[in-house]
């Protein structure tokens, strides 16, 4: 089918300020946005600035508004979006992130939030020669949140980092956290209460709701959030 | 940007992580990737990691070890193949103490699942040896590995791209870089270069390799004078989504998963009796490709882009969601179907190299010919042969070599950055990637984009899952018509900065160097073995190639010679399933 891709363009060296672009093609509906892009890229416009790399939703470097929604371009078919003969299709960069050329933004302050959070796990007590145990049910509590692939899909969508405050760790930030302060063998809970127990950690989320809509891996992170403010509130009282 | 280190490790999946999370106490140490961390292509592994830890039944390493062997054919280095399946067990348990979130028992022991060729007792039974996380155990192994990182203050560059290796006879005394963020090369001294580039499935059409595949590591290699071994064993995994060349998991097969042809017939009862659908990959590509050629694929037309079902349907919808639940997801984001209720179109899709750059147990890149190895200059990975996958690759194993072969070049190069001294490196070193930048940026001619659909289509079809000698001239022929080609493309993009269309074909032409070799060692090897298949030489014939090949680029033409295999411990025999 004929169908439109009207992109946000913005070439650094060149630009004062970002533009769209159409791009007519040709696509099947069970086409991904990423094979029309793949597409303009080879035959069109090789200027054309995006990151891939896996193709099937699991590296997490496609991560782009699609018809005003985060979503990953390879895992977002046009069939998805209702597109027909004759429709447009608008993409733009993620937002909250700083805009580096087209659809490419630097990551760095997304990853910056991730990393102060000490995503790892922190025990210092002696494993013994085997594995730590943990059991089926342990293991659950921590399921959602290990299916994060720091696309940055939640980052861009938060109202509060939108309009509020820029400062905010942001929602993937606190559901990396969660992954470890939930986690049976974990003990690093208070080595994280600094990044998280402030008003630009885990207190700037209002709980709207918008990181869970656009999640790619169709997380609970609101969920995840709210459950780390109440294991800090607890953790408080005592 | 600071221009010297003790080590550099290209690339940031499972082995170059592991490398540097030993190395990096002993030195300064940069991780340097054309993608940002935890994008690597690790993360896509999804069925397993296979340690003989017999969590739920009896296991031993020496039973992997056999398993290995015989999965690869007998052209397995038999010593490197005991340390993988020796190391696997406690790398198991290193990886679930730094955090690593594996399926458990009932018990709250690791969790372990059947895969493809692992068996119990020198091939008796299926035994469940593959730990995992559901079916993203790839994605919790890099992202373990990177979370490990962070804590331990690993240096990395991300989004830098190699382009070429400086070399000095035997050492190697750095790399060239391109910093896609500014478009500038850079020179970088280093004691120590790693390669742990990954694979380069991205030569062949269907695939399920990640775009960034285009074996970066193993190209710079081959144009710097260093062998590439086994490049004629190419694996095909034989359950990608039609069409698309996704990878369905093997797990799906290890949980009870049938490969059904139109008739509805279970066909792996005629080519593995006794393994059925949990036979070596390579089997059952072939079987696939042998109904389709019956025109028992679901289409019936003899076309080799037809396929076959992969029937998970008795599975049930809770097994799905809890095992398997990323296959769940694929199936319904891009068939639009629910494997709890309909079975999987698959076809055979281009998975894995078992050959690459040729190594050491520790690493250290070998030189061929008795030489002994490079100074300085390692490899892990897939990028690497060391060679624990000879003929063809078990699955589970190339997460167990990362992370045993990743670490041991990693302890290796601590100890010699600890005694080395940084090398010389002469100006004008790097000439050569600016004059190639150059050259890229004033071409005259086509764009990459049609010579890279021809280079895809020409491997699959004519170098691909059953091969033929002259379909396989017809193929060398082309790639050297277009490797002409390629020294006139030009860039489209004028930029400095952020030019993808610049980064895009460097990585052709290491795929068009890779490609060329692959198709003259595939011709050259006159047998049939593992994932190398021959039409015309359909058995396997130890007297003439029970040994490694070696490939070396002399004035851009191939040269080949042999490497003896390591038979120390099971003497080779009819491989039968």
């Amino acid at each position: 089918m004929k169908i439109t891709f009207a992109i946000q363009r913005f070439d650094p060296e060149k630009d004062s300020s970002p533009h769209f672009e159409d791009f007519e093609l040709d696509l099947a509906p069970e086409a991904r946005v990423l094979d029309g892009l793949v597409h303009i890229k080879t035959y069109l416009d090789g200027t054309l600035a995006f990151r891939k790399s896996c193709a099937h939703g699991i590296c997490g470097s496609d991560a782009m508004l699609i018809d005003g929604q985060e979503r990953l371009a390879c895992k977002t078919l046009l069939r998805d979006l209702g597109a027909a003969e004759g429709s447009s299709i608008r993409i733009e960069p993620l937002k909250c992130l700083p805009l580096q050329r087209d659809l490419m933004v630097d990551q760095e302050p997304f990853f910056s939030a991730y990393r102060s959070v000490k995503p790892y796990l922190i025990n210092a007590e002696p494993a013994g020669p085997k594995e730590r145990k943990q059991s089926q049910a342990e293991r659950e509590e921590i399921d959602d949140a290990t299916k994060c692939i720091l696309c940055a899909s939640c980052y861009s969508a938060c109202p509060v980092l939108r309009d509020k405050n820029p400062a905010f760790i942001g929602p993937a930030a606190v559901l990396n956290a969660a992954r470890f302060v939930f986690d049976s063998r974990d003990r690093g809970t208070g080595e994280r209460l600094p990044a998280l127990d402030r008003p630009d950690g885990v207190w700037a989320c209002e709980s709207k709701f918008r990181c869970t809509q656009v999640c790619p891996r169709g997380i609970k992170v609101t969920k995840s959030i709210n459950l780390t403010k109440r294991r800090i509130e607890s953790l408080n009282k005592q | 940007m600071q221009t010297e280190y003790d080590a550099v490790i290209v690339g940031a999946g499972g082995a170059g992580l592991y490398a540097a999370l030993e190395a990096s106490d002993a030195g300064r140490v940069a991780v340097i990737s054309k993608l940002y961390p935890v994008r690597s292509h690790t993360g896509t592994a999804q069925g397993g990691i296979g340690a003989a830890l017999g969590n739920l039944e009896e296991d031993k390493p020496e039973w992997h070890a056999f398993d290995t062997i015989k999965g690869g054919d007998y052209l397995v280095d038999q010593d490197a193949a005991a340390i993988l399946a020796d190391e696997a067990v406690q790398a198991v348990y290193d990886l679930e103490n730094m955090g690593l979130p594996f399926s458990r028992t009932p018990d709250g022991r690791i969790d372990q699942r059947r895969f493809g060729g692992h068996t119990r007792n020198f091939g008796e039974a299926p035994v469940r040896r593959a730990c995992y996380a559901a079916d993203r155990t790839g994605h919790m192994i890099l992202q373990t590995l990177y979370q490990q990182c962070i804590k331990n203050d690993v240096e990395f560059l991300a989004e830098f791209h190699a382009v070429d290796l400086i070399m000095d006879g035997p050492a190697c005394r750095g790399l060239v870089v391109l910093e896609l963020r500014t478009g500038e090369l850079h020179t970088i001294r280093s004691k120590a270069v790693m390669l742990a580039t990954g694979g380069f499935g991205r030569m062949f059409k269907t695939t399920s390799n990640a775009y960034a595949n285009t074996g970066d590591g193993l190209a710079l290699a081959l144009r710097r004078g260093v062998p590439l071994e086994d490049m004629e064993f190419y694996q095909f995994h034989p359950t990608g989504i039609a069409g698309l060349g996704i990878l369905i998991t093997e797990a799906v097969r290890g949980e009870g998963g049938i490969l059904r042809n139109r008739q509805g017939e279970r066909f792996m009862e005629e080519y593995a009796p006794k393994l059925l659908d949990l036979a070596p990959r390579d089997l059952i590509s072939k079987a696939i490709l042998s109904e389709l050629k019956r025109g028992n694929g679901m289409r019936g037309d003899r076309q080799i882009d037809d396929y076959v079902l992969l029937d998970a349907t008795k599975l049930g919808k809770e097994v799905v969601e809890e095992k398997i639940p990323d296959i769940a997801d694929f199936c319904r984001t891009y068939l639009g179907i629910d494997p709890a209720v309909q079975p999987i179109p698959v076809q055979p899709t281009a998975h894995y190299g078992m050959g690459g750059i040729p190594t050491d147990l520790h690493g250290r890149v070998h030189r061929g010919g008795g030489e002994g190895s490079y100074l300085g200059l390692y490899a892990a990975g897939e990028c690497a042969c060391v060679s624990v996958h000879g003929a063809n690759r078990l699955g589970t194993n190339s997460l167990v070599d990362l992370v045993v072969f990743g670490r041991r070049a990693g302890r290796h190069i601590a100890d010699f950055i600890a005694n080395a001294d940084l090398g010389r490196v002469a100006s004008g070193s790097d000439s050569y990637a600016r004059d190639k930048v150059a050259r890229l940026k004033s071409g005259k001619g086509a764009h990459g984009g049609k010579i890279r659909e021809t280079l895809q289509k020409t491997m699959m079809e004519q170098v691909g899952v059953i091969r033929e000698g002259s379909e396989m001239r017809a193929a060398i022929a082309t790639i050297e018509g277009i490797r002409d080609d390629y020294r006139e493309a030009r860039v489209q993009d004028p930029d400095a900065s952020f030019n993808t269309d610049l980064l895009e074909l460097l990585e052709l032409e290491n795929l068009l160097d890779l490609a060329y070799v692959t198709a003259h060692a595939a011709l050259r090897r006159e047998e049939s073995r593992g994932g190398h298949t021959r039409s015309d030489f359909p058995e396997r014939d130890d007297g003439r190639w029970l040994r490694h090949s070696l490939v070396r680029l002399a004035d851009g033409k191939p040269e080949f010679s042999d490497k003896s295999v390591d038979t120390s411990l099971f003497a080779p025999k009819p491989r039968v399933y």
